[in-house]
């Protein structure tokens, strides 16, 4: 599903590489948590999924592609089989819920009988039936990361990457959201999630891949946030 | 669906940056007027040059009993017959020579009668002060020198003149002219093409969201950034139709309705050649404006 070959990205002017020399595979179905300190390197590793950045040195194998020798217009059909939720849920406030799920579909040309099916169904999905027709600003912010995961989910995505979706969010919506990527997982969607949450990391007891100054330290199934620190 | 959900951006795009909308038509309204009018100053030219050069000649005049005391030219006398019939068979000779015409002084009197008409000055004359002369046409107008050359020191002749040169200041005008338009021309496409650049920055900047969701979902780059081309491309078509009003308006209003009444010696350029010129200003307005934009896009929206 996504391979790591001793990857390592220096970003220019900077002297620490943001990951240095990361091996690793992520199996499909797999629920892994990305855990470590600000400036670990967990963006990084997930920009690099979405080929937002090149590696410096090392493969990235998404999907099985070599992201290196994909070529630039072939990305966005290789993003098209990605889905990704933000802390900060990155809703269009002008669009409806249904809107906005929709437009995910619409930018990649798909046709509007399609459209109008789908959107109720993962809506329902995401527990937000009937709410469609709401703006993102009515929306709890609860609500609204799952309009977010709605929109992520609607292409049937074989990857789910989540940056700290639970980062905006108090315990108990947190929970909410959580169970929602995992019963996603459970379709058979591989879910990568970097995370602050330690509570969350406990309690789910998935694999967890911890980064700290850019070097893999940890890789364990199973895991918890942190040993004590 | 994509192209409904294509113009429906570039609507809203359109309206949300109304002003610089405003300020790129305008901008490349002129200038895609300048372009043509200079376009048709430059076929006004031709026309001209075609039209005048038919019509004129080199022409040997020959000295008068009146030169003859007042030109240094003509300090042996009048021209005589043989002295004429000479220069005719020489002239007859030359290669460039088309046609060879001889006009009496009482035929160069008649016409400049029919010219000045009542005049002071040409109530005064009479045909014998008028000087008798060679009408001599070329196969080339560009080689006069080789009559001057030839003919301008034989005896008997006063003076040789290129007709051309009287037209030639005049053609030499128009081009400045011409000239001068296309560099304010170049001027106001260069303030039209960095106008473009900064609405798609401004338009790119605003619609950040919608473009880093795009981007993320694996909209196409066509797709993401068609809606800003298409933007600038309308703009400048709006423009581009102003530019065809002008052209169209001054052709009617300026050329037939007003100066082919004042100067009936000049033919000017017709209806075709503004006809001809309209369909390129179009293109211009049209791909010109997408151009910069999409060179815009790939500075200012990340794909």
């Amino acid at each position: 599903m996504i391979r790591f070959d001793n990857v390592t990205k220096l970003y220019p002017k900077q002297n620490r590489p943001a990951l240095q020399d990361v091996s690793l595979e992520i199996e499909r179905g797999e629920f892994v948590f990305l855990v470590g300190s600000s400036g670990s390197g967990k963006s990084t590793f997930l920009r690099l999924i979405l080929r937002e950045e090149r590696t410096t040195h090392g493969q990235v194998h998404v999907l099985g592609k070599d992201l290196a020798r994909l070529s630039n217009w072939k990305v966005p059909h290789m993003r098209r089989q990605l889905g990704t939720v933000f802390q900060d849920f990155r809703l269009l406030p002008n669009k409806t819920v249904a809107e906005n799920v929709a437009f995910a579909l619409e930018v990649i040309g798909k046709p509007r009988g399609q459209i109008r099916k789908t959107v109720p169904e993962v809506l329902d999905l995401v527990g937000l039936s009937g709410k469609g027709e709401r703006m993102p600003g009515e929306l709890s912010g609860g609500e609204q990361q799952r309009v977010a995961v709605a929109r992520a989910f609607v292409n049937r995505p074989m990857l789910l990457i989540a940056d700290e979706p639970t980062g905006n969010l108090d315990p108990q919506t947190s929970v909410g959201i959580m169970k929602l990527l995992d019963r996603i997982n459970r379709t058979g969607t591989t879910v990568i999630m970097a995370t602050h949450d330690q509570q969350i990391v406990d309690q789910m007891r998935r694999r967890v891949i911890e980064l700290e100054l850019g070097r893999l330290v940890r890789d364990q199934s199973r895991g918890v946030y942190g040993y004590q620190h | 669906m994509r192209a409904q959900f294509v113009f429906s951006e570039i609507g809203v795009g359109l309206r949300r940056n109304l002003t610089m909308t405003f300020a790129v038509i305008v901008s490349v309204a002129l200038s895609l007027a300048l372009f043509g009018a200079s376009w048709l100053m430059g076929k006004q030219v031709d026309t001209m040059k075609g039209y005048w050069y038919d019509k004129v000649n080199v022409s040997i005049f020959f000295c008068n009993e009146v030169d003859a005391e007042t030109s240094p030219n003509c300090e042996k006398g009048a021209v005589t017959a043989e002295q004429k019939k000479e220069i005719q068979d020489d002239l007859k000779a030359l290669d460039v020579v088309e046609s060879v015409q001889y006009e009496s002084s009482e035929q160069a009197y008649k016409h400049y009668k029919e010219q000045f008409g009542d005049s002071p000055l040409a109530s005064s004359l009479t045909p014998d002060q008028m000087q008798e002369s060679f009408r001599v046409k070329l196969t080339d107008p560009e080689r006069y020198e080789v009559i001057t050359s030839a003919f301008a020191e034989r005896p008997g002749v006063q003076e040789v003149q290129d007709q051309r040169n009287v037209l030639e200041s005049l053609f030499n005008l128009l081009n400045g002219m011409t000239y001068a338009a296309i560099g304010v021309m170049a001027l106001m496409l260069v303030v039209a093409i960095m106008l473009i650049v900064n609405t798609v920055r401004v338009s790119a900047f605003s619609r950040r969201r919608e473009t880093g969701i795009m981007r993320l979902v694996g909209a196409s780059s066509v797709y993401i950034q068609l809606p800003f081309i298409v933007e600038a491309a309308v703009a400048g078509l709006i423009g581009a139709s102003f530019a065809a009003v002008l052209l169209v308006g001054g052709k009617h209003f300026l050329i037939d309705n007003w100066l082919a009444d004042k100067i009936l010696l000049i033919n000017f350029i017709g209806w075709d050649e503004v006809i001809r010129v309209l369909p390129l200003v179009v293109a211009i307005g049209l791909l010109m404006p997408g151009i910069a934009a999409f060179f815009a896009l790939r500075k200012y929206l990340k794909v």
